[in-house]
């Protein structure tokens, strides 16, 4: 029950950056084009006449049932603008999460089966050269190498010209899927790839070094030994016996990637043209939409803290020891 | 007289298992020459990184003359890379020496002081560390603006809690010393009990968290820049030379893959470095390893 301090202080310091701004906070929100009236009526809602503390609280009121005010560039509210763009960045990361992962966990179990082997060495200068990879600058590297010079992968964005699929969730492969359009399907995944591998690196080599020191602190543990006495086949010692202990801080570290995605999308987002969240939030930035950076930066924020809730959940499924 | 002999012997062991780490030591190597670089700038450039333009041979690739090809204004990318060296280096030191003046002073006062004091600068702490590090920085960049000087400030704040954090639980671990207690109990002042016998005492695992932190910070200072928050053009600052070259249109794709290719390696090269000497002073400092 710590997250509800945590999820106050994180509410009060967007409140405290809207309201650090030189300026009327209502003025603002609305732009500079806003009439006289909608400047006072958003004044009486923001309590701006009021105390500090009260408008705190009317800001967490508005902040709980979603009303942000809206877009000074569309005039949409920002909820609907940002629910608009979220399976576009949803995809994305769970793509990019599913790249870390596959190829991660795999490459970390045969690094530390095979310790101090060629492959060992080669996974960890990797590794290490993953983790100090600027993903801006990977980003463009392949799409020189794939999309340019290879002339294999589309950029930029989600969907080649002319092909248009059916919207139910908003995500270009589980919409193609469900709509068994191939074609689309073909061509979504084709544009995923390049933004999902830039985003996906650093977690990925993360992921790697951690499956591979975990699996070789379990692989000296007692019942290993005895699996493998009582005649149980290695790979699945490996599997069944190793892996499974060895992930309990692999998940912790998976789950700690999110802020690292969250943060990532905003970068791969703006280079490959997604159209998502984090995409958005760069714009506003630049179009002083205030409204919309304070809706990104608290919902993300509030996201960030619940996935590191979710995986302590899970870390107490995973480990029937940890108790909550 | 004994003191002295066994601070020696310290820093021989220090040294020498810094040194028989091979990446650590390349590391330094590469860094030491980037450290050249940046201060003989003047010297070393053949160009004038801003106003050497030559708008003729935009994206021409790298030739006698320019070694690594010119820019999408016809600068010398060497030239830039180079002077490139002293902004990213100089910004990625400031936000750390930032980070922990301001995290070791929070750290040593939650440790020591304990009780209602380290609760409520820890819970400020975790405050700062449920933003994931790019909101945070636009957090700062959307009340102080866009700008160099703002980035720096944004990414030593967002490395601040990770200092504070890594401070506290050395001095928890000290605290309780025998020659803590002897400290106190000879009268001093918290002020010198900490300055002279907690915070020495507690500088490995700093030195080492700093040193991780640099990385970080060339890193996130160079992305910042790269979003257009940080360094803007002319100033010759990695990430801001990839962004301007890709802003420049689709065309830097085929005619300045150059344009792309170095100032990445050069990000890259110095933050690999900074991490392969984080990782062998961890080592070094750690006695479990010796």
């Amino acid at each position: 029950m710590q997250i509800i301090p945590v999820l106050l202080g994180v509410s009060l310091i967007v409140f405290v950056m809207v309201r650090s701004i030189p300026g009327d906070p209502a003025q603002i929100l609305l732009g500079q084009q806003a009439t006289e009236e909608q400047v006072a009526a958003l004044r009486e809602q923001l309590g701006l006449n009021q105390p500090l503390f009260t408008q705190y609280f009317l800001f967490l009121r508005d902040a709980l049932t979603g009303d942000l005010g809206s877009s000074i560039v569309t005039g949409r509210p920002v909820t609907t603008e940002l629910l608009d763009r979220l399976p576009a960045t949803l995809e994305l990361t769970l793509a990019a999460l599913l790249f870390a992962v596959a190829v991660g966990v795999p490459v970390g179990v045969i690094a530390a089966v095979k310790q101090y082997s060629w492959v060992d060495k080669v996974t960890s200068v990797i590794a290490l050269t993953g983790v100090s990879m600027p993903i801006f600058w990977l980003a463009l590297i392949l799409v020189v190498i794939f999309t340019v010079n290879l002339n294999w992968l589309p950029f930029p964005g989600r969907l080649s010209n002319g092909i248009a699929i059916v919207s139910i969730t908003g995500m270009v492969v589980p919409d193609s899927i469900l709509t068994l359009n191939f074609v689309g399907l073909w061509d979504g995944i084709k544009h995923l790839i390049l933004p999902a591998v830039a985003l996906g690196t650093i977690p990925m080599a993360v992921v790697t070094r951690m499956t591979r020191s975990s699996m070789l602190e379990v692989m000296g543990e007692d019942y290993i030994r005895t699996a493998h006495a009582k005649g149980v086949v290695p790979w699945r010692v490996v599997f069944k016996h190793a892996l499974r202990n060895a992930m309990l801080p692999t998940v912790t570290v998976i789950g700690l990637q999110f802020g690292l995605l969250i943060g990532g999308a905003v970068i791969t987002e703006t280079i490959f043209g997604w159209g998502g969240i984090g995409q958005i939030a760069l714009e506003s930035i630049n179009r002083r939409d205030y409204a919309m950076i304070q809706g990104v930066v608290l919902y993300g924020a509030f996201f960030f803290v619940m996935i590191n809730l979710f995986v302590d959940v899970l870390y107490a499924v995973l480990d029937p020891r940890v108790r909550y | 007289m004994d003191t002295s002999v066994a601070a020696r012997s310290g820093w021989d062991d220090f040294r020498r298992a810094f040194l028989s780490n091979r990446l650590a030591v390349i590391g330094a190597v590469v860094m030491s020459l980037f450290i050249l670089m940046a201060i003989f700038a003047p010297v070393l450039a053949p160009y004038d990184p801003i106003n050497d333009q030559d708008l003729t041979s935009n994206f021409a690739g790298p030739s006698a003359q320019h070694w690594l090809g010119q820019d999408e204004l016809g600068r010398d990318i060497l030239s830039r890379i180079m002077y490139g060296a002293r902004v990213s280096l100089t910004a990625g030191l400031a936000a750390v020496a930032f980070a922990t003046t301001f995290g070791t002073l929070v750290g040593v006062t939650a440790g020591y002081a304990g009780r209602w004091i380290d609760a409520i600068l820890m819970r400020l702490m975790d405050m700062l560390l449920a933003f994931p590090s790019i909101l945070l920085a636009i957090v700062v960049v959307t009340i102080l603006g866009q700008g160099l000087t703002n980035a720096m400030l944004a990414v030593g704040i967002v490395l601040l809690p990770q200092i504070a954090r890594v401070v506290r639980s050395a001095v928890i671990s000290v605290r309780e010393r025998d020659y803590v207690e002897a400290e106190r109990a000879l009268g001093a002042s918290h002020t010198r009990i900490v300055t002279s016998a907690i915070l020495p005492n507690s500088l490995a695992p700093l030195i080492v968290q700093s040193t991780l932190a640099l990385a970080t910070a060339i890193l996130d200072i160079a992305a910042l820049s790269f979003l257009g928050l940080g360094a803007q053009a002319p100033t010759p600052e990695w990430g801001a030379m990839l962004t301007d070259a890709f802003r420049s249109g689709f065309g830097v794709f085929i005619e300045g893959q150059h344009a792309i290719l170095f100032p990445g390696i050069a990000i890259a090269l110095c933050v690999l470095s900074v991490n392969f000497i984080g990782d062998g002073l961890r080592d070094a400092l750690d006695p479990r390893r010796k």
